[in-house]
């Protein structure tokens, strides 16, 4: 038990230390912020939102946001963590290395949701739907808990390659897709009120992503920073 | 190990004269199909080639599996040569299918779940390969694109199957059959003749070339630890 307790406090140090961080340089959560509204913007002109477009696309478009934003963060979290040779202390450190993983991964998974709750509001009141649905934050969390679950283990790859900056979207995006088209269809089904028993199929298919791959990522990051 | 294996000179032979027996065998033993024609001689490589990239994912996710477990060099070697040679298959595999399918169903491509997931499979082995080419260091190499090829295999079912969830138009030639799929046929027995030992040939093909790319990846390791040996001293 005592163990488990030394567990918990090292991967809560880790969170910690990253939200510490963040608060003191909010480098990431504003970069991250601005360019998803800006992703906003442009798809408000290149798809001319009006108001048929909006209700069968925004499920897509907040995706496509999160999804870019969260690249963004990934990247940033580990770089600044290799940059400043942080990543050595940490596996120096006589804690547990999936402590490590489950510690960035949950740090990003806030920063994450941080932008989240700052997009729903402006994006509800910039084309007036109510996207504040139990059902849709769900799908968000869910969503965005493998997203990260993924992203983070493959950030820490990403930021050891020569082409780093580059890298972690072409990894990323094509292991995701799971993740997005679920997403994006669940969410569809909430905004457009369609029966639970039709989203059903597609929570479950989020739920199971994040938990296997959850699940690998614990196995497999120790390979991943082994010196 | 410079010395060409005499069993691998035979599996050359003997895959040059199975392709020459298939290529005989979908020309002149298969009948020409009635509703599409000439254009459905296509189905037989197709679906061959199709089956060399998938079965070039799997050796290359059960390599990378063996090497993290055992941490041998030859595991990684192999995994790269899998993954190098389903690379072009599915390549010819995807294009050959949209060749038959601009005849079958008026266009070159449809967001279906098996073109899809070729498309996805197609982009994580050119990931794959981006990422090895951006790791100097040789053992770092080897985890990373073993812990990648692990991440996919298990990742592209779960696109298949969310594709799956819309509808399909793809065709099941083999096993159960759709109503509402386009361009389906029922193949009698000369085609299952023919279509079969495409497949046979196809991975006898893949065996011969797997072993060819790992004799080669065994070079470049040598080549690789005399560079970098040269450099530390």
């Amino acid at each position: 038990m005592s163990r488990f307790k030394a567990y918990l406090r090292a991967l809560g140090a880790i969170v910690w230390k990253d939200l510490a961080a963040e608060l003191r340089s909010r480098e990431l959560l504003s970069s991250m912020l601005v360019f998803a509204l800006l992703v906003i913007l442009i798809f408000n002109f290149a798809l001319e939102l009006d108001i048929k477009a909006r209700d069968t696309i925004t499920a897509g478009i907040l995706w496509v946001t999160f999804a870019f934003a969260g690249t963004l963060g990934l990247n940033r979290s580990m770089a600044s963590e290799k940059d400043r040779g942080c990543l050595d202390g940490l596996l120096l450190a006589p804690v547990d290395r999936s402590a490590i993983y489950f510690g960035k991964a949950i740090g990003n998974l806030v920063f994450m949701f941080i932008v989240e709750i700052i997009v729903l509001p402006v994006y509800s009141v910039l084309y007036n739907v109510n996207l504040f649905q139990p059902g849709l934050l769900l799908v968000i969390f869910l969503g965005s808990l493998g997203y990260v679950a993924v992203g983070t283990l493959l950030a820490t790859m990403a930021v050891q390659v020569r082409t780093r900056d580059i890298l972690l979207p072409i990894l990323l995006f094509p292991l995701a897709l799971p993740v997005l088209i679920a997403s994006v269809k669940a969410s569809n089904g909430f905004l457009q009120a369609i029966p639970l028993a039709e989203i059903m199929p597609w929570l479950n298919l989020l739920i199971v992503y994040d938990i296997i791959f959850t699940a690998i990522a614990f196995m497999v990051f120790d390979y991943v920073v082994e010196e | 190990m410079n010395e060409k294996p005499r069993l691998l000179k035979i599996l050359d032979i003997l895959t040059l004269v199975l392709i020459l027996v298939a290529a005989g065998l979908v020309f002149f033993y298969a009948p020409v199909e009635k509703v599409m024609g000439l254009v459905q001689k296509v189905f037989y490589f197709h679906v061959a080639n199709a089956w060399v990239g998938m079965l070039g994912f799997t050796v290359a996710a059960v390599a990378g599996g063996l090497y993290l477990w055992k941490g041998e060099k030859k595991w990684d070697i192999a995994g790269l040569a899998a993954v190098e040679i389903s690379f072009v298959f599915f390549l010819i595999a995807i294009v050959s299918g949209s060749i038959w399918a601009r005849p079958a169903w008026n266009t070159w491509w449809t967001w279906d779940p098996r073109l899809t997931t070729a498309a996805i499979v197609e982009l994580i082995y050119a990931a794959y390969l981006l990422l090895r080419q951006g790791v100097d260091d040789p053992d770092r190499r080897a985890r990373f694109s073993a812990v990648y090829a692990i991440f996919g295999f298990i990742s592209v079912p779960l696109t298949f199957i969310s594709i799956r969830l819309m509808r399909t138009i793809h065709p099941v030639v083999v096993g159960s059959s759709d109503p509402s799929a386009q361009g389906g046929f029922s193949m009698i027995a000369p085609m299952k003749v023919a279509f079969f030992f495409s497949l046979f040939t196809f991975s006898v093909f893949f065996v011969d070339l797997l072993w060819h790319r790992i004799r080669l990846g065994r070079l470049q390791d040598k080549v690789e630890q005399l560079r970098w040996g040269n450099h530390r001293i």
